[in-house]
């Protein structure tokens, strides 16, 4: 129905698409996957009008079709659901669904607002989203966020004639393991009405939602897949060219830990809202994984770790000590170091360069009466980037003109070099790809000989087993379950979600 | 190496309007182009300079600062009567008047943040309040008189050159440099980009950010202090509009040099070059002979002109 033949596409120094050929059906759900700047997002943007290709054609139905500009291709019916998402929260949900559409509502130019709820009700039950269109945008949870981003591109179905295509570009990345399942179902039985294309990189929602799978590698489609003779591991080789294997998360380098050392004792701790009664213990060399629904309260105790929170209940010792009006000045001044999941907000300071972003933390340090000693600074820095092999021009370059693995990497070194012992990372991997990824796990792993003690919520569950001395399973604020990990005798999955739902 | 990419471009767009704008002016009339007339741009541009320094750093914060004409009134009127109460000279006590100024300047400004950080007021609102509260204060103390210093020794000021430049363009180079040393080699400095680039990772990485905000906006007050001290020596006399106009030549001069309103971009060296492209706009417009009624619309004209060369207007989406 969809099809792209030998679409090209260059920008300055890169061949972002190499004579990429797609197709869709109708309702199908096609898969898309591959490393970060594999070309992904280009070929999105082909297909929704926001780029043109170079040379080659697209077709629905065999016509010759040329976009230019998103709102052409919403005419042929193809929307994008965007994973960053596109409403305007101080607007309410109605105005969001209708944005730039209003036409149909009005006379004169005054807004019927009564017909305009009323067709948003419409919308929303297609997305089986019971909610009041006039409420404000800013008051729905991200899931629901996401369901009236869907159904917004919904609207395309009585707009134009022919069939929609609605691409979702990692829809899952911010829903709890519920929403993703109700989502999932929902996407399905749309397929009644559109066909969808499907981005993700979790690999295995992929692989349960789509009919068939695009693999794609520097800017080429190295393989198409269809669904019944898939298998993850194959299709992870060809992303990346090579093997992924238990080696992945370097479980052979894991050492034991130093039962001795205490660095971090949680005793009954509560915390405002959610969290009840935690107990735990983090030892030098220890990796300990919080896994749980998001939402289950595993955010809050790392906060509270870093002093950002304080408990309404219990103590928190750090090294021994209990530490008098608690924050994160004082967490950093006891050995803490803090590596948040939104790096963008929290992680790195885009402007500043390497190796202001790297002394941030430490600044008393390498300062004399307040006047910053700069060569030593950028000694530090460059020392840095040779080992962890940074790629940036010098210590110079601007950390937001960094890839994210880079960015992660500047974080990281960050508070390795101010000394830190006690590191809280915080999905350290979100976003990054495969290689950059298991630069994380041998920098956690390095870590982790040299007697760091490291508390990790993870990105996948695979992920913690893979890295874990200890799981500590947590729903809804309680810790439910302790596991302890041993190199070749890691438990399953199935172990951890038994406790986990 | 010296390639001309857009970001260089960018960088040193206001040094280019600048040299533009001397260019202009001097094709239109040669006699802009002198010592003396340079001389008669840099001690109209001195003051100003140190107030916009002061604001530099505030908006360097992703915070503003409107209270200057307000402290440089009050610092210059308390100044002008500490000078005139511990003698008179400058050669003898009244020299103390100098240091205990920038201090009274940097409470005021310290004050200043206390309010925005600890009330939770933004710094728009907090400034502006503190600053109608200096220029009431001004009034108050001098009851709509002029004070008169007429010591020669701190007109030295003016009178003394240096070839071909007074004493007080000096000074303020050293005010220049004692700037870009904070800016460039002190925590204070370096935590003033980390706030604007990003509060919340500065809160996470354990800057104490209130009272960088609080330390900033001191600092920000002893650099009105000091234009206080330099409008004084330059009229010889203080009163309650000695800070009149400064609101509108710094916060013009710091955006027209290209530091950034929402934070984290710029320092003290765009604060120069903004202020030499007002002052040159404000020097020029005379010397080429424009009638003086022209001169305000002219202006506000070559301002919106010059920001339009001179800044990176598209590295935002929305411009509020």
């Amino acid at each position: 129905m969809f099809q792209l033949k030998a679409v090209d596409k260059r920008f300055p120094g890169v061949h972002a698409l190499k004579a990429v050929n797609f197709e869709i059906g109708r309702g199908e759900i096609v898969g898309l996957v591959g490393e970060n700047g594999a070309g992904k997002s280009s070929l999105m943007k082909v297909i929704y009008g926001a780029y043109q290709p170079d040379s080659g054609q697209v077709t629905i139905n065999g016509k010759s079709v040329r976009f230019s500009s998103p709102r052409q291709a919403m005419e042929h019916g193809i929307g994008m659901v965007f994973q960053e998402q596109s409403l305007i929260t101080n607007l309410s949900v109605m105005e969001n669904i209708f944005l730039g559409y209003e036409a149909q509502f009005t006379r004169a130019g005054v807004v019927n607002w009564r017909r305009m709820a009323e067709a948003a009700r419409f919308q929303l039950a297609k997305v089986k989203l019971d909610i009041d269109p006039v409420l404000t945008t800013s008051k729905l949870s991200f899931a629901q966020r996401q369901l009236v981003e869907l159904a917004k591109v919904l609207t395309l179905e009585e707009r134009v004639k022919g069939d929609l295509i609605i691409l979702l570009d990692e829809p899952t990345s911010v829903l709890s393991q519920e929403e993703v399942k109700l989502l999932f179902k929902l996407v399905r039985e749309l397929t009644a009405r559109a066909s969808f294309i499907f981005v993700s990189h979790r690999m295995d929602e992929v692989m349960e939602l789509s009919n068939r799978v695009y693999v794609m590698k520097d800017g080429q489609v190295v393989d198409v897949v269809a669904n019944v003779e898939a298998d993850i591991e194959s299709i992870q080789r060809k992303m990346v060219g090579r093997n992924i294997d238990r080696e992945y998360y370097r479980e052979t380098k894991q050492q034991p830990y130093d039962a001795a050392k205490v660095l971090v004792e949680l005793d009954n701790v509560s915390l405002p809202g959610k969290v009840h009664d935690v107990s735990l213990k983090v030892h030098a060399g220890e990796v300990i994984c919080l896994v749980g629904a998001e939402g289950s309260g595993r955010e809050g105790i790392m906060r509270a770790i870093y002093g950002m929170l304080s408990p309404i209940r219990g103590t928190i010792k750090i090294k021994g000590r209990k530490p008098t009006r608690f924050n994160p000045m004082r967490a950093v001044a006891m050995g803490l170091g803090y590596v948040p999941r939104e790096r963008k907000v929290e992680g790195i300071v885009a402007g500043m360069n390497v190796y202001e972003n790297m002394t941030l933390s430490q600044l008393g340090r390498r300062s004399c009466g307040g006047v910053i000693r700069v060569g030593e600074e950028r000694a530090l820095a460059r020392d840095w980037i040779r080992k962890l092999s940074i790629k940036a021009h010098s210590e110079f370059a601007d950390c937001g003109n960094l890839s994210g693995g880079n960015q992660q990497k500047v974080v990281l070194a960050k508070w390795r070099s101010g000394g830190s012992d006690i590191m809280l990372l915080d999905h350290p991997t979100r976003g990054l790809d495969i290689g950059a990824k298991e630069d994380v796990y041998e920098m956690i792993r390095d870590m982790s000989a040299t007697g760091v003690g490291i508390v990790l919520v993870a990105d996948t569950l695979e992920e913690a087993i893979g890295l874990a001395h200890t799981i500590l399973v947590i729903k809804d604020g309680r810790v439910t379950k302790s596991f302890d990990y041993t190199p070749g005798a890691k438990p399953s999955l199935f172990d951890l979600l038994h406790y986990m739902i | 190496m010296a390639s001309v990419s857009r970001e260089n471009l960018i960088k040193w767009a206001p040094l280019l309007v600048l040299v533009a704008l001397v260019i202009l002016f001097t094709a239109i009339n040669p006699t802009f182009f002198s010592v003396r007339n340079f001389s008669r741009i840099a001690v109209s541009s001195a003051p100003a300079l140190m107030v916009a320094i002061g604001v530099t750093f505030i908006i360097v914060m992703g915070s503003i600062d409107l209270s200057m004409e307000g402290t440089v009134t009050l610092t210059a009127v308390l100044f002008a009567y500490l000078f005139v109460a511990l003698g008179g000279t400058l050669a003898g006590l009244g020299s103390l008047a100098i240091p205990i100024t920038l201090v009274i300047g940097a409470v005021i400004g310290a004050i200043n943040g206390l309010v925005h950080v600890k009330l939770r007021i933004p710094s728009f609102m907090a400034s502006l309040a503190m600053g109608f509260i200096g220029t009431g204060a001004g009034i108050l103390l001098t009851g709509g008189d002029i004070v008169k210093v007429s010591d020669p020794v701190f007109r030295g000021l003016l009178t003394l050159r240096f070839l071909g430049f007074p004493m007080m363009v000096y000074v303020a180079v050293l005010g220049l440099l004692v700037a870009w040393f904070i800016q460039r080699y002190t925590i204070l400095g370096r935590n003033f980009y980390a706030v604007g680039g990003g509060e919340d990772l500065a809160h996470a990485s354990g800057v104490n950010v209130a009272r960088v905000r609080i330390l900033g906006f001191g600092l920000a007050g002893a650099f009105y202090a000091l234009a206080a001290i330099l409008v004084v020596g330059r009229i010889g006399q203080a009163e309650s509009i000695s800070g009149a106009n400064f609101m509108f030549v710094s916060i013009t001069s710091v955006v027209v040099g290209g530091v950034a309103l929402w934070g984290g971009i710029g320092g003290v060296w765009n604060a120069l070059i903004g202020v030499l492209i007002v002052g040159v706009i404000n020097n020029g417009m005379v010397v080429i002979g424009l009638p003086d009624f022209m001169q305000q619309g002219v202006l506000g004209a070559l301002v919106i002109l010059s920001v339009v060369l001179s800044t990176d207007r598209f590295s935002t989406a929305f411009v509020k």
